[in-house]
């Protein structure tokens, strides 16, 4: 019982790594922009799908098809930030949920059009290979999945912590008005942030789309994890949807296996709830005098 | 001042808009469509089901208007979309009968969403036909309305699986059992009805988990039931987490003696193309139609069916079926009534028995059907029924090979 615990807990550690990469892109939306992106596991979905018609239209295995994925959703990233989220002049974090809802349905619709409400799945060869530790058979697909995860997480790390641009993004995230005074194109690094958070949720979705068999309609239950990561891990903050990812995913999985399956989401939800009575701002967030 | 005034005016125009709508009967005139409403799953977790539910009902509406409609007029099917959710298919409903005044009804995916919709077709007197809603919930609210078009009730669907197994030589029958179950009220009676009969007779259950529907990452589950090394596996799943269990178990190299999933293997190309279709050899699930069924005008369905929307005939979703015969048996009460009533159709589909392609069916007071479904197994890249023997093709594969 040990064992599948064990078993549980690694399973949580690689998946949690994934739903962190997903989640990254939506902290650093909210950071930069103040903007709550319920369409996040629309795009991650969107991005899924990009991989699917490159893989079955060309063969372009899905990893490699981010060279051109992350790209294409970077681009698609900024339009929809200039057509959508720039006109959002006040009350910009309640419409921001309205709009990013509607944008979650449209591209919901458009996919439904496009490829019919049936399930989809990327099947790779890694997707049942893997290496077996002890009793437990790790399919290389989580391997890959956390190794993309931490290679990107600790890119975007760098890009924020090293470069002209990132301190420009951290200054945003820190006080937008006081950035736009010191001469930050607060609008562009908004525009960017965007693009960035969608090619994320690019690569988020080459794993979604690899262990899970998705439509169009699965950005529902998605979104909802992805909230509830950045809200334990604290709005805006990295290394807090990192911990919270991870957090979730190893006590929800070792409930299930050990407990129930229909304790999972409580036992987590409860952790949460106390987390947030102590810490209202989350692990890693900060508190924001207005 | 002027904002009122034109808010006023706009009211009244709504107003005036509503009664013109309320005052025209569509079922007035011969020469209107028959309007039948339905709500489907077009989005969300049951929309795969949804998809395969409109493909029946279409073709169904298209042969009936292709012999001339429903008493002379012909039919039109209004879709609206409830995204599988409870709430929504209760407005749809609702709406479909009150604003749209539809002539009749049938029914959505699904047991969870039929028992909330047939409660809103029972306030308007609206016979409830319906494909997919057989859970015992469904039938024990003592509603006269609900018409629930498989061969069996949904709870004894494992009884005929459960049956072949402890039938099988004392030497090969399991010792062990492992079962998972979304709470579901479709899926979950069938499980504890299974696990139930196999516990009685001895077979040790090794991992018992139920998992809420809303479930997505199924991976630590299908983990524990493959760390249980139990001789069969019972599965009380829909399509994503049937393909779900699959992969996790052929990623662990686990193979158990026999499995059978409640949804999922009966999806043709959408499950055999997810899992490989060398994988789907020796998976069983419980059935109450498949395509070579020597039923009535069952040939004629399936060709109808690739005409329409190609692929093979091991491609037809049973709920492609199931959402046929729905229309059969409307089709036959309305012929014997010479009516479309719904109070009339109510009494005439409780009476005598219906011919369809999933073969004939007779509904009791709740309106359980009265017949057996059937155990259906993979072989060779295509679903033939291998039990009970009465209408078995082939013998059951047992033990089923390993994953390729």
């Amino acid at each position: 019982m040990s064992g599948l615990a064990v078993e549980a807990a690694a399973l949580g550690v690689l998946t949690g790594g994934v739903y962190a990469l997903m989640a990254s892109g939506l902290t650093l939306i909210f950071g930069v922009m103040r903007i709550i992106n319920v369409g996040h596991g629309a795009l991650v979905v969107l991005g899924a799908y990009l991989s699917f018609v490159l893989f079955r239209q060309w063969h372009i295995d899905p990893f490699l098809g981010l060279v051109v994925t992350m790209p294409v959703m970077f681009g698609l990233g900024v339009v929809l930030e200039l057509v959508f989220i720039r006109p959002l002049r006040t009350d910009r974090e309640a419409l921001s949920v309205l709009v990013t809802y509607a944008l979650a349905l449209g591209i919901e619709g458009v996919l439904g059009l496009a490829f019919s409400a049936n399930f989809q799945q990327l099947s790779v060869w890694y997707e049942s290979a893997g290496v077996q530790v002890g009793d437990f058979h790790v399919a290389y697909v989580y391997g890959f999945g956390f190794l993309l995860s931490v290679a990107m997480l600790s890119g975007l790390g760098l890009l924020l912590t090293r470069t002209t641009f990132g301190a420009a993004v951290r200054a945003t995230m820190l006080n937008r008005a006081a950035a736009q005074l010191i001469g930050i194109d607060v609008a562009m690094i908004s525009a960017i942030a965007f693009g960035i958070g969608m090619a994320t949720a690019a690569a988020g979705g080459v794993v979604f789309g690899i262990t899970t068999a998705f439509n169009p309609g699965s950005h529902y239950d998605l979104i909802s994890r992805l909230l509830t990561i950045i809200v334990l891990g604290g709005l805006g903050s990295f290394r807090g949807a990192i911990v919270a990812a991870v957090l979730m995913l190893v006590v929800q999985d070792v409930t299930a296996v050990l407990w129930s399956p229909t304790w999972a989401a409580f036992t987590f939800f409860a952790l949460l709830t106390l987390v947030l009575v102590a810490r209202p701002q989350g692990l890693y967030g900060m508190r924001v005098r207005e | 001042m002027r904002r009122t005034l034109l808010g006023s005016a706009v009211i009244l125009m709504l107003g005036l808009t509503g009664c013109a709508n309320a005052g025209g009967s569509p079922g007035a005139g011969s020469g209107k469509p028959v309007v039948i409403g339905v709500s489907l799953s077009l989005d969300g977790d049951f929309s795969g089901d949804g998809k395969a539910l409109q493909q029946g009902y279409d073709l169904w509406a298209a042969d009936i208007n292709a012999r001339g409609g429903l008493l002379g007029r012909k039919v039109q099917l209004k879709y609206v979309n409830d995204a599988s959710s409870t709430q929504q298919v209760v407005t749809n409903y609702q709406n479909l009968i009150t604003r749209d005044r539809v002539d009749l009804t049938f029914g959505p995916f699904s047991s969870l969403l039929t028992i909330p919709a047939s409660e809103i077709a029972a306030r308007y007197g609206y016979a409830f036909p319906e494909p997919a809603g057989g859970g015992p919930h469904v039938f024990d609210r003592g509603l006269k309305n609900v018409f629930f078009v498989q061969p069996a009730p949904v709870v004894d669907n494992l009884v005929s699986y459960a049956k072949w197994l402890l039938a099988l030589p004392a030497d090969q029958r399991p010792k062990t059992a492992a079962y998972a179950t979304e709470d579901d009220p479709f899926t979950q009676p069938q499980v504890d009805r299974a696990r139930s009969l196999l516990e009685a007779a001895g077979v040790q259950t090794v991992s018992n988990k139920v998992y809420p529907a809303e479930t997505t990452d199924f991976t630590p589950l299908a983990l524990a039931v493959a760390q249980s090394h139990a001789d069969v596996v019972v599965l009380g799943t829909q399509l994503p987490d049937a393909i779900a269990f699959i992969q996790t178990f052929e990623q662990q190299h686990y193979s158990p003696k026999s499995l059978v999933e409640t949804t999922g293997p009966d999806q043709g190309a959408q499950f055999s193309d997810k899992i490989g279709t060398a994988n789907t050899e020796g998976l069983l699930v419980p059935a109450g139609w498949w395509p070579d069924a020597k039923t009535t005008a069952n040939d004629q369905f399936v060709k109808g069916f690739l005409a329409k929307y190609g692929g093979d005939a091991a491609s037809i979703s049973a709920d492609a079926a199931e959402a046929y015969s729905v229309g059969e048996v409307v089709q036959q009460a309305v012929g014997r009534t010479n009516s479309l009533d719904n109070a009339k159709l109510i009494q005439a589909m409780h009476s005598g028995t219906f011919s369809t392609i999933q073969g004939n069916m007779a509904f009791d007071a709740t309106g359980q059907p009265n017949g057996q479904s059937f155990l259906v197994q993979w072989q060779h890249g295509q679903t033939v029924p291998v039990y009970p023997p009465a209408v078995a093709v082939a013998k059951p594969e047992y033990p089923k090979p390993s994953w390729q």
